[in-house]
Formats: C-alpha cells, structure tokens, sequence
C-alpha cells in the first residue's frame, strides 16, 4: 500500500489522519519516514508527465518512489553541446552499469529520467524520435509536460543557475545530472559532461548495500519497452 | 585524422578521443549528425571544451534576488556553554593488530599497503568509531541523531606530538538508514597532515558500514627524506589540523551532519604547556572552535540539508563546537582560540565587538594562518576564513574582566557563491559570547606583542621544476578545474618527489569565489594578480587553503616531499567539492610536466 494522502479525495483531515496511521507503521515495506516524506514533500511534487511513449506518469509515485533513479533536464533541438553530448554519455553510462550490476537492472530499479525543459516543442513524438536516435533503452523516458509543472520540477531539483539572466537563457541550462537512492534517501550530482565510466560510478554509488535486508520489492515498476 | 590538421590543441585531442570512444560505441556519422554530436562543418563538438559563456558566469550580478532566509526554528543565543571537546584518549592494542598490507580478510577497507610504518612505528594507538548519536544543538531543539566520531560532536580532540608517530583505526559503524542525507560510506581525512597517502583520506578511499581503516601518521616534518634529514624542516611544523570525512560526491552531507574533529599537533617549541617553549596559552586556555552554520526543520527540528543545492549552503543558525550560538565563560588572561571555517559554504570575518562600545576597534594578536605559525604575531582586528582555512589567535581577556564581548562574524553573505560586503560594529551575527566572569588566574604565557620570531619562512626563491595552471570554472552548472571533473581513476598530472612547482590559480568569474585546498603540503602564496604578497602580509605565511577571489590568479609555491601517491585538490566549498570540483593528482619518483593539467 503506497501513501497517497489526496489520491482518492479524502479531505485532509483523513488525509492526514491517513498519512500519519502509515508513518507510524513499521511493519509495511513500503512504509515512507519522516524524513523521506520531507524530501518527497520539499522536492518531488507528484505532477503528471508523459513519457515519449505517450503514457501519463506521477513523477513521484510512478517514476521516483522505491528506485534508483537519473534526472537529467535537456531539450531536443539544443545544439550547443550539453544536451547531446550528456544524452550521449548517459548512455553509454548505462552501458556500463549493465556490465558491472547486469543486464536486468535498468528498468527494473534503475530509471534514466531526461526532462525536456521546451515542452511545448518537445512533444511525446518528437522524444521519441530522439529515443530512437539515442538507442535510449530499458527504463529510460524522455518525459514532457506542462510547461508549469516542467518548470516547477526544474526548481524543486535545483536545475536553476542563480542569476536569472543566465537562467532565463535555455542553452546555459545546468547540464548536470541528479542521481540517488529514493528509499534510502542517498542524493547527489555528477556533470553530465563527465566521462562516462564516472557517471556510471557515481549512480551507482546509490546501489542498495551489497548485503542490503532493506531492498524493497520492486512492484510497481514502469518500464520503457525498447 | 582531419581534426588533427591544425595542430594538436586540447580540443582538438578531446575531440579525437571522442571520436575513438564513439567508434567504439557503434555509431556512425549519420548518428552523430542526428544527435547533435557533429558540427556543421563536419568536426566532432568538443565534449570536455568549455564555451566562452562559462567563463562569463556570474558575473557578480547583484540583481539578484536574495533567496527567501532559512527557516530554521527560533532559539534563544547565549543560553548554553561552549562544548570543550575531551581529549581523544589511546587504546591499549588493536586487534586484529595493524598490519603494512591491507587487512582485507579482517574487514579493512584500505587498499594501499603503508609505505612509512616501519620507518615510523606508532607509539600510540587509538580507534575512532563513526557512528550515529544523539545530541542537543540547542536547549529549543530537540536532541536528534547526527552523525559522530565516537558520540561527540565535534569529535575528540587529538592531542598529538611531532616525533610521535601514531595509527587511528576508523571503523564504520553507522547506520544504514540515513535520516534524510548523508552516505555512509566514509573516508577520514586529516587536514593538512603531511601524511601518506593511503592515510591522507583520499576522497576515493572510502569504506562501508562494518569495515575499518587504519591510518598511519608518522607526525614528521616535511623534508625529512630530502632537504633536512633526518628531522624535516622545523619552519614547515603544523599545529591546528582537523579531521573530517572526505567521501567522495558525498562530503558535504556527511560533514554537515557531524563528522568532524580537531588534531592538534605539538613540538618543542609549540609546547602545549605556556611555561615552556613559545609559551603560548595552553591547557584550558588552548580552545579549538569548529565554525559551522546550519538549518534545521522548522516543524521538527531536526537539522535540515538541502540535497538539491547546487551553489554552496548557507545556514541561519550559526554553531560553535556543535552548539548554536553558545557562550564560553573566560578567566581575565590571555587565551588562544584556534578558529576553524567548518563549513559547508560560509565566509566569515571574525571581530571581537563589545556590546556597550561598539566604536571601540577591539584587537588581538593572530598566530597562525591555516595552522602554520607566522614567522611572529600580528596584530589585526579582525580573521577572515573561507571553508576549511584557520585562524589561531591570542585574545587577552584581562582588558575585558568582568564584561561580555562577542565573537562577530560582520561578513555579509547571501547565497552560497560568494561573500558580500563588511558590516559594521553589531550589524553581523554573534556566534558566541565570550563571558569574562571567572576569577583572575596565573597566566604564564608570553605576551604576544613581545614575541619576535617564531618560525622562518621557507625559501620561497626557489626555481620551480614545472609550473601547472589550473582554471576554476563552472559550465551548465558544472564545477570543473580545466573543464574537467573530478574522476577517481583518472590520475591528472603526477608531481616528482622532493621538487619545486608553481602553481597558478584562476578564478575567471566575478561571481563566485572557491577556497582551494591542496592535499599534504603547506604552500606560500606568491602573488595576487601579479602583485607579490607583501612580507608584512598574514598571507605572506605558509597555507593549505587560498581563497581564490573575483577574477583572480594566484600563483602558489609548494615542495613536495617524502611520500608518494595519490592526493586530490579541491574547492572546499563542500557543495562545489561534491559537484565535481576536483582533481586527483599524484606524487611519484618520476614527475611529468603537464602544465595545464
């Protein structure tokens, strides 16, 4: 059972009420902390995404919740070397992963998230056809939306320069790329400029423990079928 | 190959290689044209080359609007003691007993054997157990899990000897659950120890929950395998190191949740007792003060980190030795505060203000810059530090007896990328208050003002064997050093032991600053965009931390001698480090001569 506290139109009271029943339940694997539930709240809004397959997807509960996760922001007709080139190494990145963890990881529990930020060109078919063209493979969606829920993402995740002059430029963009743990609540940053076999290390520092009894089940997979 | 046409520039080779790496991959030009990978005129972008636009980021654009203050919870200043961290007591024995090569079998992480324990046999033997442990930060907020060496925040304090070698065994006893951030998987790095480097706390040399790490600092002076045998040069003796984690991609989260701790290095002369040697203020008037600002949530209370941050972290709550805003009752004598920029991101100028004369100018004697002493005290009214620099000096509290006087960060600052202006006399934040309210005690130390020479200054005439430029910049929102970032296998240039080189610093951004450290050996900093450091200057002395500034090149001198292996160099801005801001570079028997590594 996930936590869900407006999913079915409770009032929030219940919501509430509900929220803090499974928190302070232990015996459910899927049973989120307080702290998780704080970066969920802080950073993860739940907004709706559609992935260049054309399925509708809840950022949180369908793409980051219990996973292993990539997110990257990038556009399709960015033609200044950052975009095509992290595209690029985030595959060849997963290349590698599939060599050192095996080939039935990705899409399992490790997803490679590519964000548009020119939603309203990059449409589910024009990500596609960049899929197709970057051989984007098991768990790995190019994902568009509405251009408020787009930039309300790019803010929560930090892909936001300081100075809102450079901001506001699409081609200055911060090409780095998110990785982490979501249930173990394990964050940080690799360029997406960076070799990669570095990209590859870096993600899978948030792998869970080698002898880990807190994997979770992984039940509520999306998979990109390539 | 066509690009190799006009010469064999950098981004012509970083061109080539890619090209090679996308043989490799499978893909043709028709690929390549569809993803964008190729230029109209047919070349392959440079993947590593950075576009002018990086170098004109930032910009010092003061439009910007100050992000929203943290929320942190109130809490009431002055209302709790200055922790006084004890003294890191040695172990009888190890065991399993410490062994040169790694003990794999045994659960070591170390994967370097030691190339200096039997030429330095430790004397003392301690262990060091990172772990989670309740703690209060403030009397309004309520005692919480952080992470800890051996339960205490800061961890001990080591208490250690020139001479006496000694061997710490770090084990990694944490736990997997990480309440909200940090990575337990730790590396502990001993700054700025001239230490080896299977003992530095490479950032790369990290180890998991269950395992430990022993180790070794041999606590000898720089040359003494080369210019000064057999003792090493007594101008190049350390004092306030600290030790913190260094875990690669992680260090921010896991240092800003607690670990962290002092070492304190003594000789002859740096006694540790104020009727000898020196005669600096030693025993309970000897304090080390770990700087550090932090959030905490403002619902629960608990210590809050931003995950998301890619620019530096700034914290409301500003906490000496692991205490918001304590106070610290002093006798009316003179005492040695050794200050330490903890981080993660913050710039302070420190004052000395008194609340009931604030036009009074307050000032006191700096000893040591970034644990060096100076080549004799200065006086100055106020320290500035960025990450990880120190500060130690003596403040005669007699001409306070009976008042309160606040130690005043005055610098002014934002948001993570840079300091502003300084403030006047009240308008910065008081990080502590000095109470000087105990009864007058014997104070056998010598007075500051009366003491002519410490140490010399190491020769800083010597011809460099290479001179190595490194240019600090941030593209897309990436840190990088020479459009690069940081890649544990990746070994950037390797330096020859026992030789001289010049380094040159470049900030090309009026933007952001970045406190740069380098691993294992102390520098002196020639000039700041061209103009020599002046002799009467605090930065004329030895340092291991230079605040690169706006628009700035620095050129650095540096020995380095006696041990070999990898070492890194970094922002110490914890958040650049974790994005990338670092390069691993090496010491060998055979150095190279990369000059732009």
């Amino acid at each position: 059972m996930s936590v869900r506290p407006v999913a079915f139109g409770y009032s929030p009271l219940v919501a509430l009420l509900l929220t803090l029943a499974m928190l302070t339940s232990a015996s459910s694997s899927e049973t989120i902390s307080a702290s998780r539930d704080t970066i969920r709240r802080q950073h993860f809004p739940d907004v709706v995404l559609t992935t260049h397959e054309g399925k509708q997807v809840k950022f949180y509960e369908d793409l980051l919740k219990g996973k292993i996760v990539t997110i990257n922001f990038m556009y399709t007709h960015c033609k200044e070397g950052v975009c095509p080139l992290t595209t690029y190494n985030l595959g060849l990145a997963r290349r590698i992963i599939t060599e050192r963890v095996g080939p039935n990881r990705l899409g399992h529990d490790i997803f490679t998230y590519s964000i548009t930020i020119d939603p309203e060109h990059d449409t589910p078919a024009v990500l596609n056809e960049y899929a197709k063209t970057f051989h984007a493979g098991p768990g790995w969606l190019f994902l568009t939306g509405k251009p408020d829920d787009i930039e309300l993402l790019r803010r929560k995740l930090g892909f936001v320069d300081p100075d809102p002059n450079l901001d506001k430029d699409k081609s200055n963009h911060i090409g780095n790329v998110r990785y982490g743990n979501e249930p173990l609540q394990q964050w940080s940053v690799v360029p997406g400029m960076a070799k990669p076999e570095v990209i590859a290390t870096s993600i899978l520092y948030a792998d869970w423990p080698a002898d880990s009894a807190k994997k979770p089940l992984f039940t509520k997979s999306v998979r990109a079928t390539q | 190959m066509r690009v190799l046409k006009y010469g064999i520039n950098r981004l012509a080779l970083n061109a080539f290689r890619n090209r090679m790496e996308l043989v490799k991959a499978g893909l043709g030009r028709r690929d390549l044209l569809k993803m964008g990978l190729l230029t109209s005129a047919g070349y392959l972008i440079a993947k590593s080359g950075l576009s002018s636009r990086a170098y004109a980021q930032g910009g010092g654009n003061d439009a910007t609007p100050n992000p929203a203050p943290p929320p942190s919870p109130p809490t009431t200043p002055f209302m709790e003691p200055l922790p006084i961290m004890p003294v890191k007591q040695p172990v009888a024995s190890l065991s399993p007993a410490p062994t040169t090569a790694p003990n794999t079998a045994a659960g070591e992480g170390r994967t370097r054997a030691h190339q200096a324990l039997a030429q330095f046999p430790p004397q003392k033997l301690y262990t060091r157990i990172a772990q989670a442990s309740s703690v209060s930060m403030s009397h309004d907020l309520p005692s919480q899990p952080v992470w800890t060496y051996d339960g205490n925040l800061p961890g001990q304090t080591f208490m250690a000897r020139y001479g006496e070698p000694i061997l710490v065994r770090t084990i990694n006893n944490l736990p997997s659950d990480n309440g909200g951030f940090g990575k337990p998987s730790i590396t502990t790095h001993l700054h700025n120890g001239h230490t080896p480097s299977e003992s530095d706390g490479f950032p790369c040399d990290f180890f998991e929950i269950g395992q430990f790490y022993d180790q070794h600092y041999p606590n000898v002076l720089a040359g003494f395998s080369s210019t000064h045998q057999p003792n090493g040069d007594i101008n190049e003796a350390l004092s306030t190191l600290w030790y913190h984690d260094h875990r690669v991609d992680f260090t921010s989260q896991n240092v800003y949740k607690g670990l962290a701790g002092f070492f304190l290095l003594f000789n002859q002369f740096d006694t540790g007792d104020e009727t000898t040697g020196f005669r600096l203020p030693s025993g309970p008037f000897d304090v080390p003060m770990l700087l550090n600002d932090k959030v905490f949530d403002p619902v629960n209370g608990l210590l809050a980190f931003d995950l998301f941050n890619l620019d530096g972290i700034l914290g409301d709550k500003f906490l000496v030795n692991g205490k918001i805003q304590p106070f610290f009752q002093v006798h009316p004598r003179r005492y040695r505060l050794r200050f330490i920029d903890g981080g993660p991101s913050r710039f302070y100028q420190l004052f000395l203000t008194d609340p009931t004369n604030t036009n009074a100018t307050n000032p006191f004697f700096q000893i040591a810059n970034d644990g060096n002493l100076l080549p004799k005290p200065q006086q100055v009214s106020s320290v500035r530090l960025g990450v990880a620099e120190r500060a130690d000096i003596i403040v005669d509290f007699s001409k306070f007896a009976g008042k309160s006087v606040f130690l005043e960060n005055r610098l002014q600052q934002t948001d993570g990328r840079k300091p502003g202006a300084v403030l006047g006399a009240g308008q910065g934040t008081n990080v502590l208050r000095f109470d000087v309210v105990l009864p007058p005690v014997a104070d056998n130390s010598q007075d500051p003002a009366t003491i002519t020479k410490f140490y010399s200054l190491p020769d800083r005439t010597a011809t460099p064997r290479v001179t190595r430029t490194f240019n600090f910049e941030r593209t897309n929102g990436q840190w990088a050093i020479n459009g690069q970032f940081v890649d544990c296998n990746t070994t950037r240039f390797t330096v020859q032991k026992n030789s001289v080189e010049k380094w040159i610093l470049k900030n090309n951004s009026g933007g952001w600053q970045h406190p740069i450290h380098i691993h294992f050996e102390e520098h002196q900093i020639l000039s700041r965009n061209g103009v020599a450091t002046p002799s009467n200057s605090i930065e004329f002395a030895r340092k291991d931390v230079t605040r690169v500034q706006f628009n700035e090149t620095v050129e650095l001198l540096f020995r380095f001698r006696d041990f070999v292996g990898p070492y890194p160099l970094h922002c110490h801005n914890l958040v650049h480090e974790d994005h990338a801001m670092m390069l691993k570079w090496a010491i060998a028997n055979t150095g190279d001569t990369n000059s732009r590594p």
